[in-house]
């Protein structure tokens, strides 16, 4: 058995002592209770704070555990969270664009669809949220493989199925395809899996730019690519309501007072329950909210 | 694409709501162009007080204006009228010479006026002018706060029956100001604000002179009643000077008008901390003998007002927030969903969170929350799914109580709000009432409403038509429960309703 690395166990000895209760330590104590020469223990301190793991106190120069450890317990994003962040911003893409909107998370080896909004036509449509899509072969599925390590990896797998006449399976093509789309920050899907359907997609990133969804515009392959082109303008429009969703999504996705201060003032809706109750005073019927957007799309 | 940048004329709508005022400027295809809004000091002088500055209001209202023109990049010539929309009953008295007003507002919540609402009842108790007016005796409405401020600043009873004292729920307050103020401020109010003063009559649409002799309120004080989308009046200096004041709605109302429910029988429920419904009911007053409230819709310029029932219930939302901050169960509002889905059923639990007593239609102040049909098998998850089935089952409880008033079956309900985003649970709305859900393209629906009814005041909109055809279905949910099992499962949660009631044993104790 390989030997482990050793600065990474000092470094591990290192917060579980800085996780026995609430307490912050000095850099002696640290180094005195690990057995380690000052020097040393320094230099993995310094290297824990700039990852943000470890928090120095100012005043007291005292060290203590930091906050990016918190994030990463937490940090799974509650695609519920997602759709009711992206709610305007996908209202306004639909109305804008003319046709319906998608919202995507990878999920199983597929692309679960989590908010639909319909073409705003009088036609009658079915919400599909809940619906599975392929990965290789939906403008969603692309962003995701392009853009989600995981998504890559589960795409590269599969069985790539041909849907239609182009549908890309071969591997070589695909992977050429997702340079692309990392290149240039969107992906489309011109009747690769549907006949007469055409999607444009773009990614939408966390505050520490991981990839967490995609949202595409879907329509009509005459009205979404009239000539063969995609029109420049649904393209710009897309990747403006993904930078708009992800710009919205906080540093934690928890909007509990008293957690990391997230982005109540940022997002399109504050908390989707927010309101404010007057004090001492429960039995009015309250306080009720109603959605506000603070800019648009 | 209709899109980019879309050009005027545009219409403005003020939104003066309980925590905010907010401007939203709309192009003609009802689409939002620029939002400009400001949050405003809740004031709570003792438990159970909550007041407004009204001068603070007015600044914030100029100031969002303002804000909303210059982010839209559009003078008053682009702005072909401006609507109003407020929170309904905050009551505020002011010098009609100075503009100053005598104290602050009394807003809705504020429940000073429970004792007064007794007395007034004398021996025929809440329902003593709910034929005149279509409301119980309760602290939520303008009369008595009236009456209140009458009998507790002092002096003010003289200044008032002398002529210097000018009455207004926030749409006045803003209408007058917005006009001149002291100098030539047109004093009016519109048919669904007076509808929730207690003072109005329902049947003749003008103040009534026996409530007003009951609560003693002189009628000097009393603003114009007009229709809710006429010109009242132009602004008089500022960003808007010169542009039409066309609309005013108490904000619930012009959320109907927003969602387009013009139709007898069309209704809305909107879904924040706590829920709000109305039904249009065409030119029928229903007197409601199942606990809802019988109030204006709306009256557009010359054409007959058209009335509505409207139920309310207090903890919908504001469950969802109990669940995350006094149970932690979970962490964000948003994840009661995950929770509930990892769930087929709720395991046989049913919650009725009546924290304050329950509302409509059951009004039984001695009933507290309880959680039913625990056993060891329920899982916090089944209490989840539990929490969104109760806002469906109390939403169920209103339309019921809404057909059996009204004798019209709801055939889909139109809904807006926070909690729409959450889409199991509009789903189960849709299981539970057996009618499709829907969710309008814009979320925006009470701004819209004052802006729809000042664009259809001068012109901008030809009529109600073209306003429909501006409205757009984002998602529609539908039915997907078996009867029976939907039966089984209302009937459990009628009895669950029954456990709550008589907790306490005194309907005054706390």
């Amino acid at each position: 058995m390989a030997k482990n690395i050793q600065s990474l166990e000092r470094a591990a000895a290192m917060l579980r002592l800085l996780a026995g209760g609430e307490r912050r330590l000095g850099l002696s104590d640290i180094a005195s209770s690990l057995g380690l020469a000052k020097g040393t223990a320094h230099g993995i301190l310094r290297t824990l704070q700039a990852e943000g793991f470890v928090e120095q106190d100012a005043p007291s120069g005292r060290y203590q555990l930091g906050a990016e450890l918190l994030r990463l317990g937490n940090s799974y994003l509650d695609v519920h969270e997602l759709r009711a962040r992206a709610l305007v911003w996908t209202d306004d893409l639909a109305r804008s664009s003319g046709e319906s909107v998608h919202l995507g998370v990878l999920h199983q080896r597929g692309v679960l669809i989590v908010h639909h909004v319909f073409r705003p036509d009088d036609s009658r449509q079915v919400l599909e949220v809940g619906a599975m899509q392929p990965l290789h072969s939906t403008a969603l599925g692309k962003v995701l493989s392009a853009y989600d390590p995981v998504a890559h990896s589960e795409v590269v797998e599969v069985e790539r199925e041909s849907f239609t006449p182009r549908t890309t399976t071969d591997l070589g093509d695909f992977e050429a395809l997702l340079d692309m789309t990392r290149a240039r920050g969107w992906a489309a899907d011109v009747e690769e899996t549907w006949e007469g359907v055409a999607s444009v997609a773009a990614p939408i990133h966390d505050r520490r730019r991981m990839p967490v969804g995609a949202v595409a515009v879907t329509g009509a392959v005459e009205r979404v690519c009239p000539g063969g082109e995609l029109r420049p303008e649904l393209v710009a429009a897309v990747r403006d309501c993904a930078r708009a969703v992800s710009r919205d999504l906080g540093p934690a996705a928890s909007d509990r007072p008293g957690a990391a201060p997230t982005t109540l003032r940022t997002t399109p809706y504050g908390s989707p329950y927010s309101g404010t109750e007057p004090a001492g005073n429960d039995r009015v019927i309250g306080g009720f909210f109603t959605p506000r957007p603070l800019t648009r799309c | 694409m209709t899109d980019a940048h879309t050009s005027g004329p545009f219409i403005a709508a003020i939104d003066q709501g309980t925590t905010s005022s907010r401007c939203i400027v709309f192009d003609k295809d009802g689409r939002i162009v620029s939002v400009d809004q400001k949050e405003h000091e809740q004031i709570f002088p003792k438990p159970g007080w909550v007041e407004h500055d009204a001068a603070e209001i007015w600044t914030n209202v100029q100031e969002v204006v303002a804000g909303a023109l210059a982010k839209a990049e559009i003078t008053a010539a682009d702005v072909k009228a401006i609507g109003i929309t407020n929170q309904r009953e905050t009551t505020l008295l002011w010098d009609k010479n100075t503009g100053e007003p005598v104290h602050n507002a009394l807003v809705w919540q504020d429940t000073r006026t429970d004792a007064l609402c007794k007395e007034l009842g004398r021996n025929v108790g809440q329902d003593r002018f709910r034929r005149e007016t279509g409301l119980p005796l309760a602290s939520y409405f303008s009369g008595p706060k009236v009456r209140w401020l009458l009998d507790n600043v002092e002096g003010l009873r003289e200044r008032a029956e002398r002529g210097d004292i000018l009455f207004g729920t926030m749409d006045s307050w803003v209408i007058w100001n917005l006009t001149g103020g002291v100098d030539g401020g047109h004093h009016v109010t519109d048919v669904t604000n007076a509808s929730r003063t207690m003072l109005m009559n329902l049947h003749t649409m003008a103040w009534d002179e026996k409530i007003l002799q009951s609560m003693e309120i002189p009628a000097a004080v009393l603003p114009e009643i007009r229709s809710s989308a006429e010109v009242y009046g132009t602004v008089k200096g500022g960003v808007l000077d010169g542009v039409p004041v066309a609309s005013a709605l108490g904000d619930q109302q012009a959320a109907l008008f927003g969602q387009t429910c013009f139709a007898e029988g069309e209704a809305k429920s909107t879904y924040g901390t706590g829920t709000f419904m109305l039904m249009n009911t065409g030119d029928k007053i229903i007197n409601s003998y199942s606990g809802l409230l019988t109030t204006v819709g709306y009256q557009i310029g010359d054409a007959k007002p058209v009335y509505a029932l409207e139920g309310s219930i207090a903890v919908t939302g504001s469950l969802v927030q109990w669940m995350r901050d006094q149970m932690g169960l979970i962490k964000s509002a948003a994840e009661i969903e995950t929770l509930a889905s990892s769930v087929e059923d709720n395991g046989g639990a049913y919650f009725v969170p009546a924290f304050s007593g329950l509302f409509a239609p059951y009004w039984r102040s001695d009933a507290r929350g309880v959680i039913a049909g625990l056993t060891r098998y329920v899982t916090k998850a089944h209490i989840a799914r539990a929490v969104l089935e109760a806002t469906a089952w109390q939403t169920r409880e209103i339309t019921d109580a809404m057909t059996k008033d009204s004798g019209v079956e709801l055939t889909a309900l139109k809904v807006d709000g926070g909690m729409t985003s959450n889409n199991l649970l509009m789903q189960t709305l849709s299981d539970f009432l057996d009618a499709p859900v829907v969710r309008p393209m814009v979320a925006e629906t009470t701004c819209l409403g004052a802006a729809y009814a000042a664009g259809l005041a001068v012109g901008f909109w030809p009529d109600t038509d073209a306003l429909r055809a501006n409205w757009r279905r984002a998602a529609e949910w539908t039915p997907r429960m078996d009867a029976d099992k939907r039966d089984r499962e209302y009937k459990s949660w009628l009895k669950a309703v029954e456990r709550s009631m008589g907790w306490l044993d005194d309907a005054s104790e706390e």
